[in-house]
């Protein structure tokens, strides 16, 4: 196992080793000591190594990740895991706004709750939340699966494209073009295999409501403005 | 009986003109903004507005054909570990592909790296295509974020973020469906045929403090390598300058109003945001109370058409121009040759501007692959060369006038302003006079 210490070296050091890596070492694990909130913890890489950062990270903690598994045993400042291309992100704490902004794969758990924006403008990134999810989360999402154990914020996928949403507390209420939808069963398969990939039990698929885009806005209408 | 001689001829109102009667008209039948291409077209201040003194007793010229006029400029030299080299300072605007055919990005590849420059992506991502015929390439970083992704952004060889441009201060982009190809559609991740609508502003982050971390993170992905340009929309020069500078950009762009768009609102490319001559001098100001002014690369933007336009850009403290429209036609936009087809379409070579709609006569604004194969690009790769060349060449012979051995030398004491408003924007005195609106004292 590799050990950086963010105390005692800089951060450079730690992300210039990330990207150093040669081909087909695939199997290191780096621990990285005292983050105490730094930004761009673990950013850009790009081949499948496993980093546990012990403590709170500040803005984009892994981001564009492309095939690594970073584990954040503590909070996470915003936009962790932003533009994911690929690989796996957990933070065992809570997430500040703009969690998986634009990710476009991979899978981010948050295993307490997520603030505002979570999943802006989403690509194919999965998303699931332990806990709640602030107001205007999945705004513009695209592509990709934002779960939600406890409850979501005002304007619930607003604006919302392709991207499918499952909630399974409250919606305090849903952005435009955003409406709920009739579970089916693919829909019952994805929940309960994210999941299973979240570490979640107890669990089941059908405890969740679905939402998603109306596709009234995808073409412009002069009738619709309103709805902005 | 009336007598003919005491009535008044008709008369039309200055308001309310024929073009403003048609719009009213047209809004009122539709129920839609009227939305089009390019950058603003009312007459706004401009570098026609500037003249060059030229050499004189006090200041003596250079040989025309004999001494060296230099004019090679470094961009990302504050910052980044591998700066860019330009033969010359006049490079080519982020345009995407969406907007403009794979054949016509592929012609902007090869023109400018024929002449020696860099060109730039767009909303939408990189294309193999411009990767490959650009020796030089800018990867934009923008709101959408369409298409971005680490690989593109470490073959990049600099990185712009964009905040803002010049034709929309403030607005998203807009593809509407005709152009949303398959392939558009596939590297967007949109469904086919939907009006693709860019967010305005970006999905992560929110002002300066947030922008340094942003950089901080880009500096970081790519190992401090590539130079980071920020643009900003000619809205308040001074302020987004000094900030972007604060938040660590190597290099500013600053977009004015006349700079181009593939397509938005007429109402604000034609009302929002500030004349390019009225943002240079606010920006260069900036990067001189800040100690930063040739440390920091100044680029300009909006409405440069000649080496003019360069050389007085450049007189007026920025370290290289942008140009966008002008690159267009010289790969064949709006080119009378097609003139049928544009009546055909309602418009006249010139003024054509609906290219959002994907018909563009020449090949360049569309999706469409029977207008696309009219344009070749290695012709246009070269007319687009060849305009490069001359716009560099007439900004060396008006250097050399004012015995300047590096187009960086020029200086704003080497001009002198037509108009009262040219003064006022770019504190260059009235031709005549050691005055400027504005200047207190002798």
């Amino acid at each position: 196992m590799l050990r950086f210490d963010l105390a005692l070296q800089p951060l450079r050091a730690l992300n210039s080793a990330l990207h150093c890596l040669p081909p087909g070492q695939n199997d290191v694990h780096i621990e990285v000591l005292n983050p105490r909130g730094s930004h761009a913890v673990a950013v850009g890489i790009d081949k499948p190594v496993r980093v546990e950062v012990m403590g709170p990270v500040g803005y984009y903690c892994a981001g564009m990740n492309d095939g690594g598994t970073v584990i954040v045993r503590g909070s996470a400042g915003p936009g962790v895991a932003e533009n994911m291309m690929s690989g796996t992100v957990v933070v065992e704490g809570d997430a500040s706004q703009y969690a998986g902004a634009t990710g476009r794969g991979g899978l981010l758990v948050i295993k307490g709750n997520a603030a505002s924006r979570c999943g802006i403008s989403m690509k194919g990134i999965n998303i699931v939340v332990h806990g709640s999810i602030g107001h205007m989360s999945a705004f513009m999402g695209q592509s990709g699966h934002l779960v939600v154990l406890g409850d979501a914020g005002d304007a619930l996928g607003d604006s919302i494209y392709e991207a499918k949403i499952f909630v399974r507390g409250r919606v305090k209420s849903l952005g435009a073009d955003c409406i709920e939808k009739p579970m089916r069963a693919e829909h019952l398969e994805t929940i309960a295999d994210l999941l299973a990939k979240a570490d979640v039990t107890g669990v089941r698929p059908e405890e969740f409501r679905r939402y998603g885009s109306a596709r009234r806005l995808y073409n412009f209408d002069i009738d619709n403005a309103d709805a902005y | 009986m009336t007598n003919p001689v005491s009535r008044t001829p008709p008369r039309k109102s200055a308001t309310f003109d024929d073009y403003t009667l048609a719009e009213i008209r047209r809004a009122a039948a539709t129920g839609i903004y009227d939305i089009r291409g390019g950058g603003a077209k009312r007459k706004l201040p401009h570098f026609d507005d500037l003249l060059f003194l030229g050499a004189s007793i006090s200041r003596y010229p250079l040989e025309g054909y004999r001494e060296r006029c230099d004019t090679s400029v470094t961009l990302g030299t504050r910052f980044a570990r591998k700066p860019i080299t330009l033969k010359i300072p006049i490079t080519i605007a982020g345009m995407s592909f969406g907007a403009l055919s794979g054949r016509a990005k592929e012609a902007l590849g090869r023109g400018a790296t024929a002449a020696g420059t860099s060109t730039t992506t767009g909303d939408g991502g990189m294309t193999d295509e411009e990767r490959e015929h650009s020796k030089l390439l800018v990867y934009q970083y923008l709101p959408s974020r369409y298409g971005m992704n680490p690989k593109d952004l470490r073959r990049a060889d600099a990185i712009e973020i964009v905040v803002g441009q010049g034709a929309k201060p403030g607005g998203g982009g807009m593809l509407l469906g005709q152009k949303i190809s398959d392939r558009v559609a596939a590297m967007r991740d949109l469904p086919k045929g939907i009006d693709q609508r860019s967010a305005c502003r970006h999905p992560d982050w929110t002002g300066p403090d947030d922008l340094e971390i942003k950089i901080l993170e880009l500096r970081e992905i790519t190992d401090w390598e590539k130079p980071i340009y920020v643009k900003v929309g000619g809205a308040r020069p001074y302020y987004d300058t000094a900030l972007a500078v604060k938040a660590g950009a190597d290099v500013v762009v600053v977009d004015g109003m006349q700079g181009g768009t593939a397509a938005t609102q007429d109402v604000f490319i034609e009302h929002v945001g500030m004349p390019t001559l009225a943002c240079i001098r606010l920006a260069v100001r900036a990067l001189q109370d800040l100690g930063m002014h040739r440390t920091v690369q100044l680029i300009i933007s909006g409405g440069i058409r000649s080496g003019a336009d360069v050389a007085k850009a450049l007189a007026l403290g920025a370290d290289a121009v942008s140009i966008g429209t002008a690159a267009l036609v010289a790969l064949g936009d709006n080119d009378p040759r097609w003139e049928d087809e544009y009546r055909k379409l309602g418009t006249t070579a010139g003024a054509y501007d609906d290219w959002h709609e994907g018909r563009d006569p020449a090949g360049i604004t569309t999706q469409d692959p029977d207008l696309e194969r009219r344009l070749d690009p290695v012709a246009a790769g070269r007319r687009l060369a060849n305009y490069l060349k001359v716009m560099t060449l007439e900004a060396q012979t008006i250097a050399r006038a004012c015995g300047k051995s590096h187009l960086h030398n020029l200086e704003p004491e080497d001009l002198c302003a037509l108009t009262m408003e040219a003064a006022a924007m770019t504190q260059i005195p009235l031709a005549g006079t050691n005055w400027y609106p504005g200047k207190c004292g002798p």
